[in-house]
């Protein structure tokens, strides 16, 4: 007898009956990925696709492109500390975000603004963590999107204990997680998918695989067959998907979020998409990748692979494309127009958001630097002395 | 700690008992107190602290969780997001480091950085301390770590009836609240007994344990009992120490404290964690800016060793004990020789 065969022999009399406890094992087949990115564009299936559907997405794509570029440009002028763009993953973005019924709530990453501006949230507001006036510029439950996380996949878990507990309190809503391909080497995405299977929470992950973890490729993250293939390990389906296949997506995305809701428990999505732009602007992407790469991937843009199927319908009028592209003119001046005001900022926020009542040690903080602005102040006023800070000891009392 | 409860034909209760019974009252009178953590559930905890809260309020309000500690605050943390209360176990002191992630990238600062709109309720329970013998991660004192971080409430019962007062407002707070438990007195008993009225301890407030007026020791958790003790010795020595128990690190009550030490003139500082970079640093420093016209010598420390937190067999010679802090005290006689003296 063979080391294997041996293996898959069983000796009752060794090898005791499991407790009770143990669950019986889940039959693996039928939560594996297929072998193949699930996709609707350029196949039979899309005639199932709906064409409003498909007009819907494609102005949200149009918008999310010109969102991305406005933003971009904003950080050359010094208007943004810094921008992580979703060009070429516009699909997953606008998908993860339509899929989601008003009480759902979203869980970004910091690629994930237009994610969140597709859900409805003020495009300025969504970049307040990016300009740096404050983290979070939105109210999260106004919304019910998550802070824009930047730790990568730490905000899975709370994804899965916000489900739960809407569960628990008998509410309707269904988490949806985002997470780049880098983030699914972390420990947070493992726990939070084991405790999502555990649970049966009704979150959706989705897997934004965009070959890259800023320079560092797939290869060399994971082992595994695709991202896709480690739900089968925490006991949850895994979903393949071209994730620049906006139809696709919203398929995939809709039927996960159904799951869900029905109380059929987590699914984790993995996208298959591409980082057209760099990491964010202050990346060099070309010390990584070849500009042939990219070449062929903007060959399979999601915007241009929509547009193909809207002509075919023959619903890709000049009219109507003039229209998409002067609603996203028009979000794109608006966003200019916003971030060029200076933001009023308020130094004694620093006190005011630690503790629901501050300290006594931040009160004294606080006065502390009340003093140093009023002093500030007076300087700028004209009194020939500079800032506080850069007077002497011998001019104190 | 007196025995009238017995007298009184009532019994007094172990400060396990006392947590265990905060958790229930807490659960009763609110239902958005959720228990979770390794082995809560039908174990009730390794110590036993959620004994039979199961039973009484089923799974999904005191269930087991998968062992992950990130897995666990960090899912506690979006429970809060939905408008829950949960309190977490964390088993060990020691094991509490892989959650750390998600305490100080969010349990600690989600109020801030959203602007004041998302408050994070959440207490996270943790046993620490040394002095019962365990092995390797099991006694740290980790509570330099979390006083590091902004956001955070730090607090630490040292008395059975502080016990049940400070998890009580830990779970009422609307910050989260790191609540430390002195392993090492989870089985000591005192006059609290829950036929009296629940006893109330607010966060952030230092109570004076034993009136004194030649030095006040200050303390907190595992170290308040031998602390007493050393202030009982001390009185051979004619010396009249005051024992003053921080109760909560986080906020700091620099009122108490300092109106202590203007008044006895001389401080020492007590507590288990290593002493470099431990938390008697800091409360030394402020009680020298803010007292320093009073004092009488400068404010001393007794601390654990700066070591790894030695096998059980050794323990005794790195916890801060009654002779080391009865030496400590006689240093606080300004001679001429002190400084010489204090370059050991
Ligand atoms: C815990 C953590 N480690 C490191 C970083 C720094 N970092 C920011 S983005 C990034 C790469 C993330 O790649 P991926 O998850 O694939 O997402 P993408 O940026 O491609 O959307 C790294 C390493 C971080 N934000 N968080």
């Amino acid at each position: 007898m063979t080391v294997l065969e041996q293996r898959g022999s069983r000796n009752e009399n060794y090898w005791p009956a499991p407790p009770p406890a143990w669950r019986p094992r889940v039959d693996p087949e039928p939560l594996l990925p297929d072998a193949e990115p699930y996709r609707l564009l350029g196949t039979d299936a899309v005639s199932r696709v709906d064409s409003g559907l498909l007009t819907e997405l494609y102005g949200h794509l149009v918008r999310g492109r010109r969102y991305n570029a406005q933003a971009t440009a904003l950080t050359r002028q010094g208007r943004l500390a810094v921008y992580p763009s979703s060009t070429g993953q516009e699909a997953c973005q606008v998908a993860a975000a339509l899929v989601l019924e008003e009480q759902d709530w979203l869980f970004p990453s910091y690629r994930d603004t237009l994610a969140a501006v597709a859900r409805g949230l003020d495009p300025v507001q969504a970049l307040t963590l990016l300009r740096g006036d404050w983290h979070t510029g939105y109210d999260p439950r106004e919304h019910r999107i998550a802070p824009l996380c930047t730790p990568l996949a730490t905000q899975l878990p709370h994804a899965v204990g916000l489900a739960r507990a809407a569960r628990l309190k008998g509410d309707d809503v269904v988490a949806m997680a985002l997470v780049g391909d880098g983030g699914t080497s972390e420990g947070d995405f493992h726990e939070a998918l084991n405790f999502a299977a555990v649970w049966q929470a009704p979150v959706v992950f989705l897997v934004q695989n965009n070959g890259f973890a800023i320079s560092v490729p797939l290869a060399k993250q994971s082992a595994a067959p695709s991202l896709a293939h480690k739900a089968v390990g925490y006991g949850m389906p895994g979903r393949l998907v071209d994730g620049n296949d906006a139809p696709a997506l919203h398929e995939v995305l809709t039927e996960a979020v159904e799951r869900a809701r029905r109380g059929g428990g987590p699914t984790l999505v993995e996208a298959i998409t591409y980082r057209v732009e760099a990491h964010t602007n202050a990346d060099d992407a070309t010390r990584y990748r070849t500009d042939d790469e990219v070449e062929q991937w903007r060959g399979h843009d999601p915007i241009a692979l929509v547009e193909r199927e809207l002509s075919e319908r023959g619903l890709l009028s000049d009219a109507f494309a003039q229209q998409v592209r002067d609603g996203a003119e028009e979000l794109a001046a608006g966003l200019r127009d916003r971030m060029n005001q200076d933001p009023v900022l308020d130094p004694m926020d620093l006190f005011a958001h630690v503790y629901a009542e501050p300290t006594a040690q931040l009160r004294e903080q606080e006065a502390q630097l009340r003093a140093e602005l009023a002093a500030e102040a007076e300087g700028e006023a004209g009194s020939g002395r500079g800032p506080a800070h850069e007077t002497t000891g011998k001019e104190r009392p | 700690m007196t025995a009238t409860a017995t007298e009184a034909g009532r019994k007094p209760v172990s400060m396990a008992q006392a947590l265990n019974r905060a958790l229930r009252d807490a659960m009763a009178d609110d239902p958005a107190v959720h228990v979770m953590g390794e082995d809560v559930g039908e174990l009730g905890g390794v110590f036993r602290i959620t004994d039979g809260l199961v039973k009484e309020f089923g799974e999904e309000r005191c269930g087991d969780t998968p062992l992950a500690e990130a897995g666990i605050l960090g899912t506690a943390v979006g429970m809060a997001m939905y408008g829950l209360r949960p309190v977490v176990e964390m088993q060990f002191d020691a094991f509490a480091y892989p959650g750390f992630e998600q305490l100080i990238s969010h349990v600690a600062r989600m109020r801030n950085r959203t602007r004041g709109a998302m408050p994070l309720p959440l207490t996270i329970r943790v046993p620490y301390g040394g002095g019962i013998g365990g092995v390797e991660h099991h006694s740290d004192s980790s509570e330099a770590y979390y006083l590091a971080t902004p956001g955070l409430q730090v607090v630490t019962p040292a008395t059975v009836a502080d016990a049940y007062g400070l998890l009580r407002a830990a779970i009422a707070s609307d910050d989260p609240v790191v609540f430390l438990e002195p392993k090492r007195l989870y089985w000591s008993r005192a006059d609290w007994s829950p036929d009296d009225p629940a006893p109330v301890a607010p966060l952030g407030r230092a109570e004076i344990r034993r009136p004194g007026s030649s030095a006040t020791l200050i303390t907190y958790g595992p170290s308040l009992p031998v602390c007493m003790e050393a202030a009982e010795a001390a009185t051979a020595e004619g010396w009249d120490l005051e024992v003053l128990d921080l109760r909560s690190l986080q906020p700091f009550d620099d009122e108490t404290v300092c109106a202590s030490v203007r008044r006895t003139g001389r401080a020492v500082v007590v507590h288990e964690a290593s002493g470099f970079g431990g938390p008697g640093g800091e409360i030394a420093a402020r009680v020298t800016e803010r007292c320093f016209h009073h004092l009488e010598a400068p404010v001393l420390r007794v601390a654990g060793f700066d070591i790894p937190y030695p096998p059980p067999m050794l323990e005794r010679h790195h916890l801060p004990g009654v002779d080391r802090i009865l030496d400590t005290v006689g240093r606080l006689q300004w001679e001429a020789d002190w400084t010489e003296g204090s370059g050991d």
